[in-house]
């Protein structure tokens, strides 16, 4: 961590956590924030960064990012999704475990965070799988996992079918307070299913995937949550009903936790068009009133975090017959944009958003950051809330472009992101070295 | 127009023009032998059908085209090859057409959106098989003069079925209503924003419908619980013989094929006097015709 002494000066700080929204100065030293003060501040020896007119917020922590390293560097690996994670103002991400080996084993779980060393961009945290292999028969060493440093568990991309085996996965992780995060599809349901079941599915003549392949499952999970009392974690949530069972069960006190993706609150099923593979994705785009229902769900503390389920692939997998494609969508660059275009049209309040991508996901793991108070480390994102940009998915950071939204505009750029006091991206540049 | 993927999007103006193209056809006309004389015509059949591919096939000789037959049996595509890779190392010996048929719904979007020669979709996935609902058209329109106020009932596996799909959009642009009929489970969301009517009770709107389809039931749509047996489906929505006696006097009966006699349609019903079953075939080549010609225009 760098030891020098860098002063933010008169930008708009925006700390959800603290209640904090108005013109101060950030003054960071050893990596922490030392002080945030409303009076200017006059530190001689401080570096000092003119904020004005930009906002200086939290650094923006994502529970769910598929890093692909180990087994597909191809399409990601633990550096390019940290060059990518800083470009979108991450300054923390949770490495999902469905890599080649899957991270089910201390070794993998070791690799990763030594790759994440090495890259020495953003903070790396890794998840550690629920069952062996993703194989949903027999749970992974958790005990172990949590020892070499995992902050939840989740065999995400696929649910745990066996309702025995997710009961005693959340009754085991209690001892270590651990979330179990879950992917909510009941593959009965789903079945070849490759998009929305709905109007443009029929259309299209695409099998579909019904809203009861996701909500039926988190109805289950939230009956084996009340009776183990446990800790939840619904991955990317995507429609109406799932929102309604979490509201519920949040008002009843359950310890539930849910995040939602930019795409899942921005797009509809008829993103799919004439079979546009960047559209396919898993749980799958839903309708409007899904979307409306996971933007008010955002809005009101129903979901907690926002997450972008950044997901690489490689043309191979995007460029070909849409029921042969891969799910998944980058995401990480463009999370911002699509965040504040739903604070624009009046769908959530900006602080509200800013919490969403900081103390939201916070929370819901444990983790240290998502707010800006005296001591907490300096992960800080620097934005230019008025630039207008093109999403031109040739120039993303991820070594993979598969997006629905190349080419749309969007309002609202990442000038820096610091991470641990020291200065990582600034205005479309890495700033790699030490 | 530049390809055929499908019927959805075409104007009235559009069909019409190639169901009168296919007229001239038909009656042999002006001799067309000339028209794609040293072109090529290239059929890419990744699913099988002897029947569309040899119509296809009849279609561009009729026209002067070489025919290239590509099938997926032997293939490259066995070795790992992508859809694209085929169609570019196709497109690559110089045909003017590409006829494609594929399992997947929107394979010949993909294609087309890759490759400088026309793209005919010769039917994809459970999406569309606009040359089948064009025949299926055609037959009608020669039988009545046009569709305008007519109705026409489509039995069966609607969910499955990209010729229930391309004739909804063909028959609805030529002015006819539509009704598809089957059990609840094959009757997806969503029809009724594309314009048809649709029930489950087929005893109650048999006696209302011109014109008959009866779609080819897939037997493993049974052991996929869409459907409990093979016998219920056809006690439920086969077209039998006392069924038949409630039709209107003039109405017709269509069948794309191949046929399941005895499960959705009963024999005597397939070969009575209601039905166009042959020339629904005999005619699929000059429409195909009409459609080479248009896009290689
Ligand atoms: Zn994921």
């Amino acid at each position: 961590m760098s030891s020098r002494t860098t002063l933010l000066r008169r930008g708009r700080v925006i700390d959800p956590r603290h209640g904090v929204d108005g013109v101060r100065d950030v003054l960071v030293r050893d990596g922490l924030v030392a002080e945030v003060s409303e009076t200017p501040l006059n530190v001689p020896d401080a570096q000092v960064v003119d904020a004005e007119g930009r906002w200086v917020l939290p650094g923006f922590i994502d529970l769910h990012v598929h890093l692909r390293e180990p087994g597909e560097e191809g399409k990601e690996t633990i550096l390019t999704g940290c060059r990518s994670a800083v470009a979108g103002g991450f300054t923390a991400v949770v490495a999902m475990p469905n890599t080649k080996p899957v991270n089910d084993s201390v070794l993998v779980t070791e690799y990763v965070k030594a790759k994440a060393r090495e890259a020495d961009l953003c903070r790396v945290y890794v998840a550690g799988a629920i069952t062996k292999g993703l194989q949903g028969e027999e749970m992974a060493e958790m005990g172990a996992l949590v020892a070499a440093g995992c902050v939840c568990i989740t065999d995400d991309g696929r649910p745990v079918m066996n309702a025995g085996l997710m009961r005693r996965a959340l009754q085991y992780a209690t001892q270590f307070d651990l979330p179990v995060m879950v992917h909510e599809e009941d593959l009965t349901l789903s079945g070849k299913g490759v998009m929305h079941e709905g109007h443009t599915s029929t259309r299209l003549g695409l099998i579909g995937i019904p809203p009861s392949a996701e909500v039926a499952m988190v109805a289950r999970d939230l009956v084996l949550l009340e009776e183990t009392r446990g800790r939840l974690h619904v991955a990317h949530v995507s429609c109406e009903g799932s929102v309604r069972l979490l509201r519920e069960a949040k008002r009843r006190g359950l310890r539930v936790t849910a995040e939602a993706t930019p795409h899942h609150f921005t797009l509809e099923d008829e993103a799919v068009g004439d079979y546009d593979t960047h559209a396919r994705m898993n749980p799958p785009l839903r309708t409007r009133r899904d979307v409306e229902a996971v933007r008010e769900a955002l809005a009101d503390g129903t979901i907690d975090a926002i997450a972008t389920d950044h997901a690489p692939h490689g043309v191979l997998e995007k460029q070909v017959e849409f029921d042969k494609a891969w799910n998944g969508v980058v995401g990480l660059e463009t999370a911002l944009g699509l965040t504040l275009g739903a604070v624009r049209e009046g769908a959530l309040g900006l602080s509200r958003a800013v919490a969403l991508l900081t103390d939201g996901p916070a929370r819901a793991f444990g983790l240290p950051g998502g707010h800006l108070a005296v001591g907490a480390p300096a992960d800080i994102t620097v934005v230019e809330p008025d630039v207008e940009w093109t999403v031109d998915a040739t120039r993303f950071f991820s070594r993979s472009r598969n997006t629905p939204f190349h080419g749309r505009r969007l309002t609202g750029r990442v000038a820096q992101t610091w991470v641990g006091g020291r200065l990582v991206f600034e205005n479309g540049q890495m700033k790699e070295s030490r | 127009m530049k390809h055929l993927l499908g019927i959805e999007g075409l104007g009235r103006a559009d069909i019409e023009s190639l169901l009168g193209r296919a007229e001239a056809h038909l009656h042999g006309g002006p001799d067309a032998s000339h028209l794609l004389r040293g072109k090529v015509v290239a059929n890419l059949f990744f699913e099988d059908s002897t029947r569309t591919r040899t119509s296809f096939e009849m279609a561009a000789h009729a026209l002067g085209a070489e025919v290239l037959n590509w099938t997926t049996a032997g293939s490259s595509v066995s070795k790992g090859e992508t859809l694209l890779d085929t169609v570019r190392n196709i497109e690559a010996t110089g045909p003017v057409a590409l006829v494609i048929r594929h399992r997947s719904s929107g394979a010949p979007h993909l294609a087309a959106r890759h490759v400088r020669c026309a793209v005919i979709n010769a039917g994809d996935g459970t999406h569309e098989h606009p040359s089948q609902a064009l025949l299926d058209a055609f037959t009608l329109r020669r039988r009545w003069g046009g569709l305008d106020g007519r109705t026409v009932l489509i039995i069966g596996d609607i969910l499955h079925s990209r010729v229930a799909r391309s004739n909804l959009h063909c028959l609805k642009a030529l002015g006819a209503r539509v009704v598809l009929c089957g059990p609840p489970t094959l009757l997806p969301s969503g029809l009724e924003s594309l314009g048809a009517e649709v029930t489950w009770r087929l005893d109650d709107v048999l006696p209302q419908a011109d014109a008959v389809m009866c779609l080819r039931v897939q037997s493993e749509r049974q052991s996929e619980s869409f459907f409990p047996s093979s016998r219920e489906f056809s006690r439920l929505f086969g077209l039998n013989a006392a069924r038949a006696e409630r039709l209107k006097p003039g109405a017709l009966v269509l069948h794309p094929g191949p046929m399941n006699r005895g499960v959705e349609i009963a024999p005597s019903v397939a070969d009575g006097p209601h039905s166009v079953i042959l020339e629904q075939v005999a005619h699929g080549v000059a429409v195909r015709r009409a459609i080479l010609e248009e896009v290689c225009r």
